[in-house]
Formats: structure tokens, C-alpha cells, sequence
């Protein structure tokens, strides 16, 4: 079992905009072909960046370097499972994350690396990103324990599981030594259902 | 009350109840391939762990296999390097693996089903987002991450948190030259790209159940695209046919106990759902997707959307859409030219796909400037269509007949997009530079409105070629 408690996270922001980023845009394919996550953090949103239509990407903006909570707005994370795309992030620097929304599958990946993602309303992320584009030295607070993001002045009541909760603030969230914990009883759950054989 | 489907496999497969409220749940089967599963392996020799059921453990190769020569080693070394490890790594766990050099061989949502592996009221997890393909069979099968795949090597459980259930009804009978790729689409269209998080959808009513197994593949292959990460198939006479007989299905002597475990799971008639909704299936035509998410999309002669006639919350992304794909609003999508035709991926690569597709290329040519491409999903499947003639067919057309991967879905190997190419593809996502260049641009439709708009080189109603 992981010692580290989660509380939270803290740091400057960087804002993404846009809905329905999917883990293709945040990290395509082509640098999935890799046998350890190492190095994926400088290609993060590699192809966005490049093109990019609307100025500078903020991942390439002077005044977000540094930054480590990622804010974005709904369903972000969706499509595949790549768990390349949590890591990209990880490690261009981002520690904790607020959005409207995320996939599934990309935040149970983000869980099971001790990334906190927090939700809040359409209104309070486009304030938060207003805010930090507008000031980008501003500090962003998630915390866990009170289910809270603090930003500027404002502290907005965010959105997080119960169980994910519970897995951070108690240090379970990397769940491979809790899962094996239950020995016995898994072997009676492969001895209740069918087993899988090739027929002779 | 009844229960439905997932909350009997749940509850089978319920371990205990974790110290953090959620579920501890075992994984009667896993599949694993070659993209997301190193890391997971590297992990269990760093913390000294097995492979817990080698025996529910199955591993294939697919998305980085080239599909024109699969000479070893492959030229992309990166390539090579990732299939040494999952050879590695499956000789070293005792993991059997279908690889290059086995018959079994193909995308890992295709080899799970055909080998009999996938089975009614199991639970199946893959890092591969479209595991939900195998809902099909009434299984409860989902993508998850590289520590999730870490997670069910070594325990061959997860820790999960609930999810609802959605009833999906589509009722009626689909029109000649409408599939299961245009009711998917339709749904998605319906539902949106994320409204399915935190659900499972159970798809159901006629036009479901008159589905063949493969049919039900696509649909429930493409549950994810709306945004839920499970999407199932009560199972009956259908499923127990296509499973009988296949190596991994249950042999003879226990083939009626077999029946007896799998029915079941079916979902109770008095069963309750988190949120039920009715689909008309006679009413659907062929769809082609227009936008960079699959919930973009509009019926083949339909009109593109205008962008301030659609709601507020659609509008932002619409536009950034139609910029990207360099599209007017209001405009037909019927007659927009493409430069690529791809036949292939988990979610239309079976052989009736093949078959349905090869009806449109008999004895038509694909235009000239288009180049088009048919990658079976299996090398059984490509084995299968050799023997019926298939191949000939699309090569005579002028297709590409290409070896069994992933291919053009996500580019992963050297099929992809150049520039601005516009793609029309059986494939499940039409993501910003999801076919290999960023600026490459996508249309899902099913395959044999691809092998329609291979021909005439531009979007057309493949009715008009099947009719005649």
C-alpha cells in the first residue's frame, strides 16, 4: 500500500479551452510507441501546439511554464485509454487538475497516479480561467480533504468522488497491494465461475 | 424487483468491498496487447509479483503491426522493440500469446470473441478503450489504463466504483443498407460523446436482437464514443450459436451447463434502469460523421448543421469543427470528395463487413486519386475471406488487401493520413490527426458506405450501388 496521503495539490495554473479534448489530442499516437513513459512529458498536446490557430498554446506560453493544475473544461480526457496521456502531463509538470468534466477511464488513470481531478460548474472553471489568464503568478489550491478548489479570493465546493476520496486521503489510491490484500476470497470467485479452457 | 445484467456480473464477481467504499472486482478474463501493457509488466518485476491466472490471461498484437510485410524485424524500431517485449514478457509470465507467428493472430476485439475466450456474464478488461465490444456477448467489458492492467495481472482484480445502467431500445427493423455502424452513430448523435459517463448502456428491442453477433459487436463497440465505458447485449439464442464450437467456448459435455450459467445473466423482465430511452430504428439511413467527435454526424442526405441554429452548448465546438475540416455550414454532406477509403478496425473488421463491403466493389473500380484500403480484423478473418473469393474482389476494385492489424483507426504503424487528406472510414474516431497527421481529417461511416465513396471518390448513399 502507497504511504502517501493525497490532501491536495497546489501551484499556478495553466488553462486548456476547449471541450471534448480527447487523449489523442493530449498525446498522439505515434509516441505511444514506447515500452516506459519515459519522456513523454515534452510532446504533451504536441500536434495542438504545432497547429495551434488561435495564437500560442498556453504549454508553450512563457507565463505558464511552471505552472501544475491544469484547468479544462468539459469531458476532457475522453476516447482512448491510453494512460501515456495522464503521464504526458505528469511529467511536463501537472500535479492536480480542474474541469466541468472528465472521461472515465482518464480519471481512473489519473487516480491511480495520484492525480487529483476536481470538478466544478461551466461558470466557476471559465472565472478560474479568466482569472489565471488574466494573472498567471495567482495560486490555485485543490483540496481534497474539504472537496474545494481556492482560487484569488474565492473558494468554489468542487466535485469528487466518495471512494476516490477516501483512496487519497488514506493513501489507497495505488491499489495493486490493497487488491491482493483479499487473497482467499479472490480464489473463491475463480472457483465460482467458469473457468476458461480450449477444448481438446 | 429484478436485477439486470450488470448488477448479476457484479455481484459475481464481487470480492469484497474495498476500505474506500469501492468494489473489488475480479476479472474472469484479460486481454492485453502490445501499446499499453509494458509498463505493467516492468511494474510487476519491480515489486516481485506474477501473473496471477495465467489461464485468464490472453495477449495479442495489433495496433503497431505494419499490414503490408510483417517481416520481423519491422523497420520502425521503436516498433520492434515493443513486440520483443510483449514476447518477453509472455514467455516470462506464462501468458499465452497469439503472435505474428500464429494463426490466431489479429486485433485483440476480434481474436477474443472468434477464439470462444469471450463468453456471456464475465467480466473482460483490456488497456484498450474498446473493450466494450465484448458486451456483445453479455459480458461486462471495459478499457482500462496501464495500472489497471498492473492491477489484474497481479490480482486479476480492480477496484471499481459503481456504475448505472441505461436501456437503449431500437425498435422496429433497420431499412436495406442501414447497419449497425448507423444506428451506433445515431445513438451517439441522440446521447452525445459524454452522455453515457458513469453508465453502462444495455442495448435492446428488435432490431437489436435480429443483430448477428457481429453486428452487436459494433454497436457495443462504439459505447465509449458515447461517453460509457461498458455497453452490453442481453445474451440468447444468438450468442450461444456463434459460441458453439469455438476452441475456447465450452465443450459438448458441458455445453448445456454452460447455457443454463450464461442465461442467467440475462436481465430480468421486471429488471429496473437508472434511465431508459426508445430509438426508431425503421427511420435510420446510412450516417457519415462531419465533425471531429463521433457525435457529429448527420444521415447521408442530410445537411451539414448551422452552427447558430443549434444549441448554445453545441456551437463552440461545431465551429471548431467546421473550421478544421474546412466545412460550410448548411452544406450537403453527400458529394464531399475524399482522398482515402480504409475498410478495417475493431469496430468494422469482422467478415460480414468484408462481405458487405466486397458487394459495393463487385465489378466497380475505385476512382482514380483515391487510395483505398481493406485490413481484415483477424487473420482468421482474412484467411476466411481468401476463401471466398473476397480478396479478388477488392483488389480487382483496385483496394489494397492488407494483413491483419489496426491499421489507419489510429496510425500507430505506417498506415496514416498525409496533410490535409479527408479520410472516409469504418474506424470509430474522427479525432483531430487521429489517422497519423495532425491536420488529417476523418469521416466514419460503415463500410459499405466506404467502399461506395472509394468508388464514386466523394460521399454518396451506398443504396444506390446496392440496389442495382
Amino acid at each position: 500500500m502507497s504511504e502517501s496521503r493525497i490532501t491536495g495539490a497546489a501551484g499556478r495554473g495553466i488553462p486548456v479551452r476547449g471541450d471534448d479534448i480527447d487523449t489523442d489530442r493530449i498525446i498522439p499516437a505515434r509516441f505511444l510507441r514506447c515500452v516506459s513513459f519515459e519522456g513523454l512529458g515534452e510532446h504533451a498536446f504536441e500536434d495542438d501546439r504545432k497547429n495551434f490557430s488561435d495564437g500560442v498554446h498556453s504549454f508553450d506560453r512563457e507565463e505558464f511554464q511552471g505552472a501544475s493544475i491544469l484547468v479544462v473544461n468539459d469531458n476532457f480526457g475522453c476516447g482512448s485509454s491510453r494512460e501515456h496521456a495522464p503521464q504526458s502531463l505528469m511529467r511536463w509538470g501537472i500535479t492536480g487538475i480542474i474541469g466541468v468534466s472528465f472521461a472515465e477511464i482518464f480519471f481512473g488513470n489519473c487516480v491511480a497516479n495520484g492525480v487529483p481531478c476536481l470538478t466544478l460548474d461551466s461558470s466557476q472553471v471559465d472565472e478560474i480561467q479568466g482569472l489565471i489568464e488574466g494573472d498567471p503568478g495567482c495560486l490555485l489550491k485543490l483540496d481534497v480533504e474539504n472537496r474545494s478548489v481556492h482560487a484569488g479570493e474565492n473558494t468554489y465546493p468542487a466535485g469528487l468522488p466518495d471512494g476516490v476520496q477516501r483512496a487519497f486521503l488514506e493513501g489507497l489510491w495505488d491499489s495493486a497491494t490493497l487488491l491482493l490484500e483479499a487473497s482467499a476470497a479472490i480464489d473463491e470467485v475463480n472457483a465460482r465461475i467458469l473457468p476458461i479452457q480450449e477444448q481438446s | 424487483m429484478g436485477k439486470n445484467l450488470l448488477q448479476k456480473a457484479w455481484e459475481q464477481h464481487t470480492v469484497r468491498e474495498l476500505p474506500t467504499g469501492q468494489t473489488q472486482l475480479f476479472i474472469g478474463l484479460h486481454l492485453i496487447h502490445e501499446v499499453t501493457s509494458p509498463q505493467a509488466f516492468e511494474e510487476l518485476r519491480v515489486r516481485g509479483l506474477d501473473v496471477r491466472y495465467p489461464s485468464r490471461t490472453f495477449a495479442t498484437v495489433d495496433h503497431i503491426v505494419p499490414t503490408h510485410s510483417q517481416e520481423r524485424p519491422f523497420v520502425d524500431s521503436l516498433a520492434e522493440e515493443m513486440m520483443v517485449a510483449i514476447e518477453t514478457n509472455c514467455r516470462e509470465f506464462g501468458v499465452q500469446l497469439f503472435g505474428l507467428d500464429d494463426d490466431r493472430q489479429g486485433i485483440v476485439h476480434v481474436v477474443g470473441p472468434e477464439q470462444g475466450l469471450t463468453q456471456p456474464g464475465m467480466t473482460i478488461a483490456c488497456g484498450d478503450s474498446h473493450t466494450s465490444t465484448h458486451g456483445a456477448f453479455g459480458a461486462i467489458a471495459f478499457g482500462i489504463g496501464t495500472s489497471q492492467v498492473r492491477d489484474v495481472l497481479c490480482s486479476q482484480c480492480l477496484a471499481m466504483d459503481p456504475l448505472k445502467v441505461r436501456r437503449i431500445e431500437v425498435t422496429g427493423s433497420l431499412a436495406p443498407g442501414v447497419y449497425a455502424k448507423d444506428v451506433i452513430l445515431a445513438i451517439i448523435r441522440e446521447l452525445g460523446v459524454k452522455g453515457g459517463t458513469g453508465f453502462a448502456y444495455e442495448y435492446s428491442g428488435e432490431v437489436i436482437s435480429s443483430m448477428s453477433m457481429e453486428e452487436r459487436m459494433s454497436i457495443c463497440n462504439m459505447s465509449i464514443e458515447g461517453g460509457a465505458r461498458v455497453g452490453y447485449v442481453n445474451p440468447d439464442e444468438t450468442t450461444y450459436e456463434y459460441l458453439r464450437g469455438r476452441p475456447f467456448a465450452p465443450s459438448e459435455e458441458g455445453w448445456e451447463d454452460a447455457v443454463k450459467y450464461w442465461e442467467s445473466f440475462a436481465s430480468d423482465e421486471d429488471a429496473e434502469f437508472d434511465d431508459e430511452i426508445s430509438l426508431d430504428g425503421s427511420a435510420l439511413g446510412p450516417n457519415v460523421t462531419w465533425g471531429i467527435n463521433p457525435g457529429q454526424s448527420v444521415q447521408v442526405d442530410g445537411q451539414l448543421p448551422t452552427v447558430s441554429e443549434l444549441p448554445e452548448g453545441e456551437r463552440e465546438s461545431a465551429s471548431e469543427a467546421l473550421e478544421f475540416m474546412e466545412f460550410e455550414q448548411g452544406a450537403s454532406i453527400a458529394g464531399t470528395g475524399i482522398d482515402v477509403a480504409f475498410i478495417g478496425s475493431c469496430t468494422n473488421g469482422r467478415i460480414s463487413d468484408l462481405r458487405e463491403a466486397a458487394k459495393v466493389a463487385l465489378g466497380r473500380k475505385v476512382s482514380p486519386g483515391v487510395k483505398a484500403l481493406v485490413v481484415p480484423g483477424s487473420r482468421l478473418v482474412s484467411e476466411q475471406a481468401e476463401s471466398e473469393g473476397l480478396h479478388e474482389v477488392f483488389m480487382e476494385a483496385g483496394f489494397e488487401w492488407r494483413k491483419a492489424g489496426c491499421s489507419m483507426c489510429l496510425a500507430m504503424n505506417p498506415d496514416k493520413l498525409k496533410g490535409r487528406e479527408l479520410s472516409a472510414s469504418s474506424s470509430n474516431r474522427n479525432f483531430k490527426g487521429r489517422q497519423g497527421s495532425p491536420l488529417g481529417r476523418t469521416l466514419l461511416m460503415s463500410p459499405v458506405m466506404v467502399a461506395a465513396a472509394a468508388i464514386a471518390g466523394e460521399v454518396v448513399d451506398a443504396r444506390e450501388m446496392l440496389g442495382d
